[in-house]
C-alpha cells in the first residue's frame, strides 16, 4: 500500500501529539543549555503544521508538505521555524506532485530534510545541533538502511551531542559548560525521525 | 522551584497583550496591520521614494524594537515570541506596508534565528520584486574578539545604529547609501553589559540562569548569554571602569574626538544606579580628552526583569553626529 496524503495527515497529527507529550522534557533539556523554550516551539510548530495539512481537502503530497512548512514557520520563527520549514519544503519536493508514493521511498524524505536543514542553518556535524541527529539518519538512509537502522542512527547522533561543545545558536554561549548535556534540537529531531519511521512502516 | 512573580495573564498571550497595550498607548505614532498582528508600522514617515527601514527581533527587549518605530527612525518592525525571532511573514507584511519603491533595509541584531528568518523574508520580498538588503548590528564587545566582529551580538547600540540609518533614509538617501551608513554606524558602536540577576520568560517563569547573590557577570548578553568574567559585585565605578576599559581599548579615539553615550538598564536597574554609572563614564571620558555630544540614560534595550546595565559608546564623526541630531519622533524615543 502506497503512502497517501491521508497517511501524511496522520503523520503530522502524530508529530503534533508527540511534541505536545515531550514538551516539558524538551524544555527542561533546553533549560540546561538554552532559554528553555525549545519544547514550546516544537509543540507550537508541529501543532500548526498538523492543523495546516488537516485543513486541506485536496492536493498532492508536495502541497501537504508545503502547507505544513508554512504553518510551522508562521507559528514559530526562532531558529527551529526556518530550519523545519526548509526541511518540510525539501521533503515536499522529494515526495513530488503526486497523491501517493511508494513506502520504500520514505527514507529519501529523511535525506531531503537533512539537506534542507544543513542548507538553511549552515551547521556541520559535531556542532551540537539538530543536524547531529539528522545527518547520521540521512547518511544511513542514503546507504540504503532500513527505517529501524535510520532511527538508531538518529538516536545515536542525538546521544552523542552530550559529548560536544556547542558552537552555534543560543547554546554556543556556554562553550565548555554545554558539554555533558544532549542538544534539545537533536533530541527532538530523533523523535521526529522515529515518527516518520512509524508512519512509513 | 518557585515561579517568578509577573503581572501577566497567560504566558502564551503575553506578547500579543503587550502589543494591544502599545497600540492603545501610541495611536499617533504606530499602527498594527490587521493581517499581521506582530508587525507594527509607523503612522508618519513611510513615503514614496524613501528607503524603508524595517527592524525587528524577539520580544522582551522593549522599547527595542517597537519604541523606535516612527518618523525619522524605523518605518516598521516585526517582533517574535520572547527572545525568539519573528517568522518571515510579519517582516514581509511590515515591509510591504511601508516600502516606498526605493528598497527595504532590514536592520537587526546578529542572532542565528533572526538571520535565518530575515533572510527568508528578504527572499520572499525579492520574489515580489522589492529590493531588500540586510545589515546586522554587532556592537557587543564581550561576545567575540575584535578580529571576529561579524560574530558579535547586536545589543543596546542598536539605538544609535538604527537612529543613524533611519535619519539617512529620512533624508532620502538611496538604498546603497543607507546601507553604507548602517555599516559605518555599526562599525563605530561599542557596547558592554553587566548582569546582577537573571530574567525569566513569561512562559517558564523560572530564572534563565543562575547568578548567586553578591555576584555579577560582566559582558553578559541580553538573553542571559554568559559574559567574560563572573565575580563579586563591585562598586559602580569599578564596574564602569572595567566596561569602559574594554570599549576604549577598541575604539582608539584621539583626544578631541566626540562620542555619543548610552547608559542602558537591562530592565530592573533603576535610574539612580544608571546615573551613578554615567557620572563615572563622564569623568573617564573627560580624562581621556573625549567630548560627549549626547548622553542617553534609561531603559533602551532591556532583558525583561534582568538587573544590570550596559554602556555604549558611538565614536562620532561629522556624518554620524549630523544623523544622530536629525529629528525623529517615535513612540518611545524623540530627537531633534
Amino acid at each position: 500500500m502506497d503512502f497517501t496524503t491521508d497517511d501524511l495527515k496522520a503523520l503530522f497529527a502524530a508529530l503534533a501529539a508527540r511534541m505536545k507529550a515531550e514538551r516539558d522534557g524538551l524544555c527542561a533539556l533546553d533549560g540546561v543549555i538554552g532559554d528553555a523554550d525549545h519544547g514550546i516551539a516544537m509543540e507550537q510548530g508541529m501543532a500548526a503544521a498538523s492543523d495546516a495539512v488537516a485543513a486541506l481537502t485536496e492536493g498532492t503530497l508536495q502541497d501537504h508538505f508545503n502547507a505544513a512548512a508554512k504553518g510551522f514557520l508562521n507559528a514559530v520563527g526562532a531558529s527551529s521555524g526556518p530550519l523545519y520549514a526548509t526541511a518540510l519544503l525539501r521533503a515536499g519536493k522529494a515526495a513530488g506532485p503526486r497523491p501517493a508514493m511508494p513506502r520504500t521511498e520514505g527514507p529519501l524524505l529523511i535525506v531531503a530534510m537533512a539537506e534542507g536543514i544543513q542548507t538553511r542553518g549552515k551547521a556541520e556535524l559535531g556542532h551540537k545541533t539538530m543536524l547531529d541527529a539528522w545527518l547520521p539518519a540521512a547518511n544511513a538512509a542514503q546507504a540504503g538502511a532500513s527505517f529501524v537502522e535510520i532511527v538508531a542512527a538518529a538516536d545515536a547522533g542525538a546521544a552523542a551531542t552530550a559529548d560536544m561543545i556547542a558552537t552555534l545558536g543560543r547554546a554556543a554561549r556556554l562553550g565548555e559548560r554545554s558539554r555533558g548535556h544532549r542538544d534539545p534540537g537533536a533530541v527532538s529531531a530523533a523523535m521526529i525521525i522515529a515518527e516518520f519511521a512509524r508512519a512509513f512502516a | 522551584m518557585t515561579e517568578t512573580q509577573k503581572l501577566i495573564n497567560d504566558g502564551n498571550r503575553a506578547v500579543d497583550e503587550m502589543l494591544a497595550g502599545i497600540a492603545a498607548a501610541h495611536p499617533h505614532h504606530v499602527a498594527r496591520l490587521d493581517h499581521a498582528p506582530r508587525a507594527i508600522i509607523a503612522r508618519h514617515g513611510p513615503r514614496p521614494g524613501k528607503v524603508a527601514i524595517v527592524v525587528g527581533g524577539g520580544s522582551g527587549h522593549e522599547p527595542t524594537f517597537l519604541g523606535y518605530v516612527g518618523k525619522g527612525l524605523a518605518d516598521a518592525c516585526a517582533v517574535g515570541n520572547v527572545f525568539a525571532s519573528p517568522p518571515p511573514q510579519p517582516a514581509v507584511d511590515a515591509a510591504m506596508a511601508v516600502h516606498g519603491g526605493a528598497g527595504v533595509l532590514f536592520l537587526y541584531g546578529n542572532y542565528a534565528g533572526d538571520v535565518m528568518n530575515f533572510d527568508m523574508a528578504s527572499e520572499l520580498l525579492e520574489m515580489e520584486g522589492i529590493e531588500a538588503r540586510t545589515v546586522l548590528t554587532t556592537d557587543d564587545v564581550a561576545s567575540a574578539p575584535a578580529g571576529e566582529r561579524d560574530k558579535r551580538r547586536g545589543v543596546a547600540g542598536n539605538v544609535f545604529i538604527f537612529k543613524a540609518a533611519g535619519a539617512a533614509a529620512d533624508l532620502m538617501m538611496p538604498l546603497d547609501e543607507v546601507v553604507r551608513v548602517a555599516h559605518h554606524a555599526n562599525a563605530r558602536t561599542y557596547t558592554m553589559g553587566v548582569a546582577l540577576s537573571a530574567c525569566s520568560l513569561p512562559q517558564t517563569r523560572r530564572p534563565n540562569f543562575d547568578l548567586p547573590a553578591g555576584q555579577m557577570e560582566i559582558g553578559m548578553g541580553i538573553h542571559g548569554e554568559p559574559g567574560v568574567r563572573r565575580g563579586p559585585l563591585l562598586p559602580a565605578n569599578a564596574v564602569a571602569d572595567e566596561m569602559l576599559d574594554a570599549i576604549l581599548a577598541e575604539m582608539k579615539a584621539d583626544p578631541g574626538d566626540e562620542v555619543a553615550v548610552l547608559v542602558n538598564s537591562l530592565g530592573a536597574t533603576p535610574l539612580m544606579e544608571l546615573y551613578i554609572l554615567n557620572a563615572r563614564v563622564a569623568e573617564r571620558l573627560a580624562a581621556a580628552g573625549l567630548k560627549v555630544h549626547v548622553t542617553l540614560v534609561g531603559p533602551y534595550c532591556t532583558s525583561l526583569e534582568m538587573a544590570g546595565a550596559s554602556i555604549t559608546l558611538m565614536h562620532l564623526d561629522d556624518e554620524l553626529k549630523r544623523l544622530l541630531d536629525h529629528p525623529c519622533d517615535c513612540a518611545m524615543f524623540r530627537a531633534g
